[in-house]
C-alpha cells in the first residue's frame, strides 16, 4: 500500500466522493463520518508521505506504470507533501465544522454537499501532487467546478456572485491551458521534469514569454491577487460559512502553490519568468496595499476577511518576486500560516454568524460576552494576522521581511509594515467592540462552556491552537520542511 | 517552421490557424467581458474555449498524416505518417470539462432567473440593491 | 536548572492558572503571590552568581533561522529583573486592597495580564539578542493593553487606542531595526561594546539608529513620543504605579541602554551622530515634561508628565556615553521606579480611600492619612534629587559623568529639571501638610467627615510604606540588599571597557 501513497491522497477522496451520495441515502450520518475519515486518511497518508521525502528524497510515482514522460506523473516533494498535509488538516476540521451546514440543506441533499466537498478536496490534492501540466489543468477544473457546487449552497445571492466567479474561473483556466498549449508546442512535452529540461532551449523565444504570462495570469485570476481579486469578496461573503472557511484558507493557497511550482521548479525562474516575477513584485505591493485598505472600508466582517486575504496574497506574491531564500521561506511559510489564520478566521466569524445572525462590524459589540472561546480564538487569529508574536504570522513576516531587507527592497519593507498596521486597525477595531463594547440588543445570555455545539466550536479551537503551534513551532517547521521545499536558485 | 522563412515577418498565411483560434478566443472573451445578458456571457464563454481548442487541434495538425491507428495495409509505422494524438485526447478532456462547466452554469442561472425573473445583467443589478 | 527560563515561565503559569480558577478570589490572589515571590527568589539567587561570573546562559531554544531564543543575564538585565520582579511582590499585595476597594469588575483578567506582563518584562530583561529581544517587547505591548482599558470606560477604551497606536507603530519600527541588525550582523546577539560592524558605514547605521529609538523611544516616552502615558493614565493605579512606572517605561530605557551599549556599542553610536541626537532629546523631553507637570492638575498626569521626564535621565545618561554616567542611568533606572511607584500608591491610596484625584483637593491629606503623605513626601523628595534619597545618588553620578566627559550644560539641565521637580510637588506638600483640610472643597470631602483621619487599609498603605523606606535606605547605603549600585556600574564599566574611552566627539 505505501508504495502507491502519492495516487491514494487523489484516488481516496476521489472514489469517497462518488460513495457518499449513496452511502447517505442509507444513513447521513455514516456519509459525514466517511467525509471526516476520508479526509483524517488522507491527512495521515499525507504526514507519512511527508516524513518519507524528507528521509529519502523527492518521490517520483509513474501513473499506471508509464514512464514519463509519455505517461502521467505525480511528483511528491516536501513542498507538495506539506501542501497535501494542510489541505487534508484544514478539510478535515471543515468536514467536522460543517454540520451546521449540512442542516440547512433540504432533506437529502447533505449527502451531494459531502460528495462535492470530497471533490474539491481530490481536486486541490490532485493540483498538489501533479507532475503534469495538463493535469493539473484538469485538477484546477474539477476544484473549480466543485466550488461553483459548494459556493451556490449559500442561497440566491451566493448564487449570482457564484456565476460570476465561474465565468472568471473559466478565463483563468482558459489562459492556464493557452499557456501550457504554447510550452507544449515549443518543447512536445507536458511532464513537468522534462519541461524543465527543455527550458534553456526556449528561454529566450517570444513565444516563451506568451506562455509564461498567460500562466501566471490564470494562476493569478484563481489565486485573487490584485487587480484580479473581484470576484472573491462576494463569493465569500454569502457561501456557507464552512464552504468560506474551507476556500479562504486553502483553495488559493493552492493556486499560489501551483504558481510557485510552475516558476520556479518547472520554469526556474529564468528569462521571461524572471521578468514576469520581477513585475509581480509591484503587482503585489500595490495589492498589499489596496486589499488593506479596502478592508478597512467595508462593514461587513466577512468582506473585510475577504479583502484582508487580497492584502496578504499581495505578501505571498512579493515573497515569490524576491529571489532570496529568505523571502521565499517566508511566502512559503505564510502560505501555511495564512491558510490556518484565515481559515480559523472565517470560521470563527461564521459561528457567530450562525449563533447570533451578526454579520457587521457594530454587530460585533460585546461578542465575548455572548460567545467567549469563539471571541478569544478569533482574537488570537487576528493578532496572528497583524503579525504579533507569538503568534504563526509574526515568523512569516519575519522571514518575508528579512528577505526584503537582504534584497534592499525598501518599498516592499515599508508596504508590509503599512500594510500591517493598517490590518491592526481593523483587527482592533473589531476586538474592541467584542471586548470592550456593550452588546447592540438585549437579551445577551450568560456565557455558557458550549456556547455552540462541539462540532463548531472544536475546529474552530483547534484551528486557534494551530495558530500558536505553528508560531511555538516555527523554527523546526522551517528548518526542516520549508527549507526542504525550496528550490535551488 | 519552414526553413527560410524570417521569425519576425508576418507568415499569415503560415500562421492563418493561429490568428483563428486568437480571435475566437479574444471575441470570446469579449463577450464574457461586455455581455450585457448572463445567458449571452456563458455563451461566449463556450466560444472562447473554443478557441482554446482550436489552438491546440491545429498545433497537431499535420498534413498527408493520418489519425495513429496501426491497422494492417495502413501507412507505414513512421512518426511522420501519423499525426501527434496527445493534443487531440487532451482537447477530449477540456471538452468534457467546458459541458461541465456549462451544465453548472445553466443551473445556476436557472436558479437566478428562478429567484429574479431577469437574466439582464443591469436588471439583476438593480434587483440586487433591493 | 536552566533559571532565567524558569523565571520567565513562573507567570506564565501563573496567569494560566489564574485563568483557570476564575472567579475565586483568594485561590487567584494565592495564584500571583506564590508566582511572584517564586519569581524573586529565582531573581535573586541569580545575584552572587552575576556577580562572580559576569552572566547565566540558558540553553538556545529554536525561534528564527540564524537566531535563537536566547537568555542572557547579565548585570544589567539582572538589575532591571531585581527592580521589576521585586515591586511585583509589592505591587501585588496593593493590587489586592486597591482592586477589592474599587469592587472593580473583571479581576481574573487583571492579574492574568498582570502576570503575563511580568513574564514579558523578565524576557526582555534577559533577551540575549535582538529577536528574542523583540519578541518580548511585543508581548509586553499586547499583554498591557487589556489592563489599559480595564475599566470599560469610554476614556479607557480611547486612551487603550492612543496606547496601541504609538505601542504598535513602534513595534512595527523596531521589528525594521531588528531584522536590518541582523542582516548586517548575522545572529544578533547583544555584546557589550555592540556587535554592529563600524564598516557599514554612517549612511546605513544612522536611518538603523533611528528605527531603534522611534521603536524603544515609545516605551521610553522621549518627546515626541510620549503621547500615550497620560492617556494610559485611565489604568487602575496599580497598573499606572507599576507598568507605567516600571515595568513598561523602564522596559522602553532598558531597550535604549541596550541598544546603545550593546547594539551599536558607544563608540560608533558616538561617530554616527546619534549621541548627539539622543541628547537633544533627552534634554528637550526633561525639560519640556517637567514644565508640562507644572500645569497638569490631575494627580496621577502630573506624575505621568514628571515619569516621561525622569525616563530622560536615564536616555540622557546613555548618551553622555561615559562610565559614570552609564552608571547613572543604569541605577537610576533602580531609584526611580522606587521613588515613582511611591507616588502613584499613595495616589492611588487616596483615590481609593478619598475619591480625590486632583491636586487641589489635598488640603490637610497628612492629618488624615499620615503614612500615605509621607511616603509621597519622601517620593518627592527623592525625585528632587535631595541628598540622602536614591534620586541623589543617580543623579551625581550622571552628573559627574556628565563632566567626565566634558559637558557641564547636562549638569545645568539636570538642576534645573530638579528645581522643576520641586515645583511641581512643593505645593502639593504644602497643602497637605500645613494648610487645613478643606471640606467645602467640591464635592470630595462631603458626606466623608466620619471618615476624617481615616488611613488607607493595611494592604495599600503597607507597600507604599516599604517602597518609601527602601527608597530613604538605598540613598543612605546604594548597595544595600542587592548591590543594585556595584550591579550597575560593573555593567557600565564593560560596556565601555569593550568600547573605548569615554567622553563625546
Amino acid at each position: 500500500m505505501t508504495s502507491h501513497l502519492p495516487i491514494l491522497i487523489v484516488v481516496i477522496p476521489l472514489v469517497a466522493a462518488i460513495m457518499t451520495p449513496l452511502v447517505a441515502r442509507m444513513n447521513v450520518r455514516a456519509a459525514q463520518v466517511l467525509d471526516t475519515g476520508v479526509c483524517l486518511t488522507v491527512f495521515l497518508c499525507a504526514t507519512t508521505a511527508l516524513l518519507r521525502v524528507l528521509d529519502t528524497g523527492p518521490w517520483h510515482y509513474e501513473l499506471g506504470g508509464w514512464a514519463p514522460p509519455w505517461g502521467i506523473e505525480y511528483v511528491i516533494d516536501p513542498l507538495s507533501a506539506g501542501m497535501a498535509m494542510l489541505v487534508s488538516f484544514v478539510a478535515t476540521l471543515v468536514s467536522i465544522y460543517a454540520d451546521a451546514q449540512r442542516r440547512q440543506l433540504p432533506e437529502g441533499r447533505s449527502g451531494l454537499f459531502d460528495s462535492l466537498f470530497l471533490l474539491l478536496v481530490a481536486g486541490l490534492l490532485g493540483i498538489v501532487v501533479a507532475g503534469d501540466m495538463f493535469n493539473l489543468y484538469v485538477f484546477l477544473e474539477v476544484a473549480s467546478l466543485a466550488a461553483y457546487g459548494l459556493l451556490s449552497t449559500g442561497g440566491t445571492r451566493a448564487v449570482v456572485a457564484t456565476f460570476r466567479y465561474l465565468l472568471l474561473g473559466t478565463i483563468a483556466a482558459s489562459f492556464y491551458l493557452l499557456g501550457v498549449g504554447y510550452l507544449y508546442a515549443m518543447t512536445g512535452t507536458l511532464n513537468m521534469a522534462d519541461l524543465t529540461t527543455h527550458v534553456p532551449t526556449i528561454v529566450g523565444t517570444a513565444p516563451f514569454g506568451v506562455a509564461v504570462t498567460f500562466i501566471v495570469l490564470g494562476l493569478a485570476i484563481k489565486m485573487a491577487v490584485f487587480p484580479l481579486h473581484a470576484w472573491q469578496p462576494d463569493a465569500y461573503a454569502y457561501a456557507p460559512a464552512a464552504v468560506t472557511g474551507f476556500m479562504a484558507a486553502v483553495m488559493s493557497k493552492v493556486s499560489a502553490y501551483a504558481l510557485f511550482r510552475i516558476l520556479y521548479f518547472v520554469l526556474r525562474a529564468e528569462g521571461a519568468a524572471a521578468q514576469i516575477i520581477s513585475v509581480m513584485g509591484w503587482v503585489a505591493i500595490a495589492g498589499a496595499v489596496a486589499g488593506s485598505v479596502m478592508a478597512l472600508a467595508q462593514t461587513d466582517v466577512r468582506r473585510m476577511l475577504a479583502y484582508s486575504s487580497v492584502s496578504q496574497m499581495g505578501f505571498i506574491l512579493f515573497g515569490f518576486s524576491l529571489l532570496n531564500p529568505d523571502a521565499l521561506t517566508g511566502a512559503l511559510l505564510h502560505i501555511v500560516n495564512h491558510a490556518v489564520m484565515k481559515g480559523c478566521l472565517f470560521l470563527a466569524v461564521g459561528v457567530i454568524v450562525w449563533r447570533t445572525r451578526a454579520v457587521t462590524v457594530n454587530g460585533f459589540s460585546g461578542m465575548s460576552q455572548r460567545l467567549p472561546w469563539t471571541s478569544a480564538v478569533f482574537t488570537l487569529a487576528a493578532l496572528s494576522m497583524i503579525g504579533l508574536p507569538p503568534t504563526a504570522g509574526f515568523f512569516s513576516k519575519w522571514y518575508l521581511l528579512r528577505g526584503a531587507v537582504d534584497a534592499s527592497a525598501w518599498a516592499f519593507v515599508a508596504t508590509l509594515v503599512f500594510s500591517s498596521l493598517l490590518s491592526a486597525v481593523y483587527f482592533f477595531r473589531l476586538i474592541e467592540r467584542m471586548y470592550f463594547f456593550t452588546p447592540s440588543d438585549e437579551g445577551v445570555r450568560r456565557a455558557r462552556l458550549f456556547e455552540v455545539p462541539i462540532g463548531m466550536l472544536g475546529p474552530v479551537v483547534t484551528l486557534g491552537a494551530a495558530v500558536l503551534l505553528l508560531g511555538l513551532l516555527s523554527h523546526p517547521i522551517v528548518v526542516t520542511v520549508v527549507r526542504a521545499a525550496l528550490p535551488e536558485l | 517552421m519552414r526553413k527560410g522563412t524570417s521569425r519576425v515577418g508576418p507568415d499569415l498565411v503560415g500562421h492563418l490557424h493561429y490568428w483563428f483560434s486568437t480571435t475566437l478566443f479574444l471575441i470570446g472573451l469579449y463577450g464574457m467581458l461586455a455581455g450585457p445578458h448572463l445567458v449571452r456571457k456563458l455563451m461566449a464563454m463556450n466560444v472562447m474555449q473554443v478557441g482554446v481548442i482550436t489552438f491546440f487541434i491545429a498545433m497537431s495538425a499535420k498534413s498527408g498524416a493520418t489519425a495513429p491507428i496501426a491497422i494492417e495495409h495502413g501507412p507505414p509505422l513512421v512518426a511522420e505518417a501519423y499525426i501527434n494524438p496527445l493534443p487531440h485526447a487532451m482537447m477530449l478532456t477540456a471538452i468534457v470539462v467546458s459541458v461541465s462547466t456549462t451544465g453548472v452554469a445553466l443551473a445556476l442561472l436557472i436558479r437566478i432567473h428562478r429567484r429574479y425573473g431577469t437574466l439582464e445583467e443591469s436588471e439583476l443589478l438593480d434587483r440586487l440593491k433591493e | 536548572m536552566d533559571r532565567p527560563l524558569l523565571v520567565i515561565l513562573v507567570s506564565l503559569v501563573a496567569a494560566v492558572l489564574i485563568r483557570l480558577v476564575g472567579n475565586r478570589p483568594v485561590l487567584r490572589e494565592t495564584c500571583t503571590f506564590v508566582a511572584a515571590v517564586t519569581k524573586f527568589g529565582l531573581v535573586v539567587s541569580m545575584v552572587p552568581v552575576v556577580l562572580q561570573d559576569g552572566v547565566v546562559e540558558s540553553v538556545p531554544i529554536g525561534l528564527v533561522i540564524g537566531s535563537p531564543l536566547h537568555f542572557r543575564v547579565d548585570a544589567l538585565g539582572l538589575l532591571f529583573a531585581l527592580v521589576a520582579s521585586g515591586l511585583w511582590l509589592v505591587t501585588s499585595v496593593y493590587s489586592v486592597g486597591y482592586m477589592r476597594a474599587d469592587n472593580s469588575p473583571n479581576q481574573t483578567g487583571y492579574f492574568a495580564s498582570f502576570a503575563v506582563c511580568l513574564s514579558a518584562t523578565m524576557g526582555i530583561a534577559f533577551a540575549g539578542n535582538l529577536p528574542t529581544f523583540f519578541v518580548f517587547y511585543e508581548i509586553l505591548t499586547l499583554a498591557t493593553y487589556p489592563l489599559v482599558v480595564h475599566n470599560r470606560t469610554e476614556a479607557a477604551v480611547a486612551g487603550g487606542r492612543k496606547y496601541l497606536v504609538y505601542t504598535l507603530l513602534a513595534g512595527q519600527a523596531l521589528l525594521v531595526a531588528v531584522i536590518w541588525s541582523s542582516v548586517l550582523a548575522p545572529g544578533a546577539e547583544f555584546r557589550a561594546g555592540g556587535f554592529l560592524p563600524a564598516d557599514a558605514g554612517t549612511a546605513v547605521l544612522l536611518p538603523l539608529f533611528l528605527f531603534f529609538i522611534i521603536g524603544v523611544g515609545v516605551k521610553a516616552a522621549i518627546m515626541p513620543l510620549h503621547g500615550w502615558l497620560p492617556a494610559a493614565m485611565v489604568a487602575p493605579t496599580p497598573v499606572s504605579a507599576l507598568l507605567h512606572a516600571v515595568a513598561v517605561v523602564k522596559a522602553g530605557v532598558f531597550g535604549v541602554l541596550r541598544v546603545v551599549g550593546y547594539v551599536f556599542g558607544v563608540d560608533l553610536f558616538r561617530t554616527i551622530g546619534g549621541a548627539g541626537l539622543l541628547a537633544v532629546a533627552a534634554v528637550v523631553t526633561i525639560l519640556v515634561a517637567s514644565i508640562r507637570a507644572l500645569g497638569e492638575t490631575n494627580l496621577k498626569r502630573r506624575l505621568a508628565y514628571s515619569t516621561i521626564g525622569q525616563l530622560s535621565y536615564v536616555v540622557l545618561g546613555a548618551a553622555i556615553g561615559s562610565v559614570a554616567a552609564l552608571a547613572g542611568a543604569m541605577f537610576y533606572l533602580v531609584a526611580h521606579a522606587f521613588m515613582k511607584i511611591t507616588l502613584f500608591f499613595a495616589a492611588g491610596a487616596i483615590h481609593i480611600e478619598k475619591h480625590r484625584n486632583k491636586v487641589s483637593e489635598l488640603r490637610g491629606m497628612a492629618q488624615e492619612m499620615p503614612v500615605t503623605m509621607a511616603a509621597f513626601a519622601v517620593g518627592a523628595s527623592g525625585l528632587a534629587g535631595i541628598p540622602l534619597f536614591v534620586g541623589f545618588i543617580g543623579k551625581w553620578n550622571l552628573g559627574l559623568g556628565a563632566l567626565d566627559a566634558g559637558y557641564p550644560l547636562f549638569v545645568f539641565v539636570l538642576v534645573t529639571s530638579g528645581l522643576l521637580n520641586v515645583m511641581y510637588f512643593y505645593p502639593i506638600l504644602y497643602d497637605g501638610f500645613f494648610r487645613p483640610p478643606d471640606h467645602n472643597n467640591g464635592n470630595a470631602g462631603a458626606g466623608r467627615v466620619g471618615r476624617l483621619s481615616r488611613e488607607a487599609r493595611w494592604t495599600m498603605s503597607m507597600p507604599l510604606a516599604v517602597t518609601a523606606i527602601v527608597t530613604i535606605l538605598l540613598g543612605l547605603a546604594p548597595d544595600l540588599g542587592f548591590q543594585f549600585y556595584q550591579l550597575a556600574w560593573s555593567a557600565a564599566t564593560t560596556v565601555v571597557s569593550a568600547g573605548g574611552e569615554p567622553g563625546l566627539p
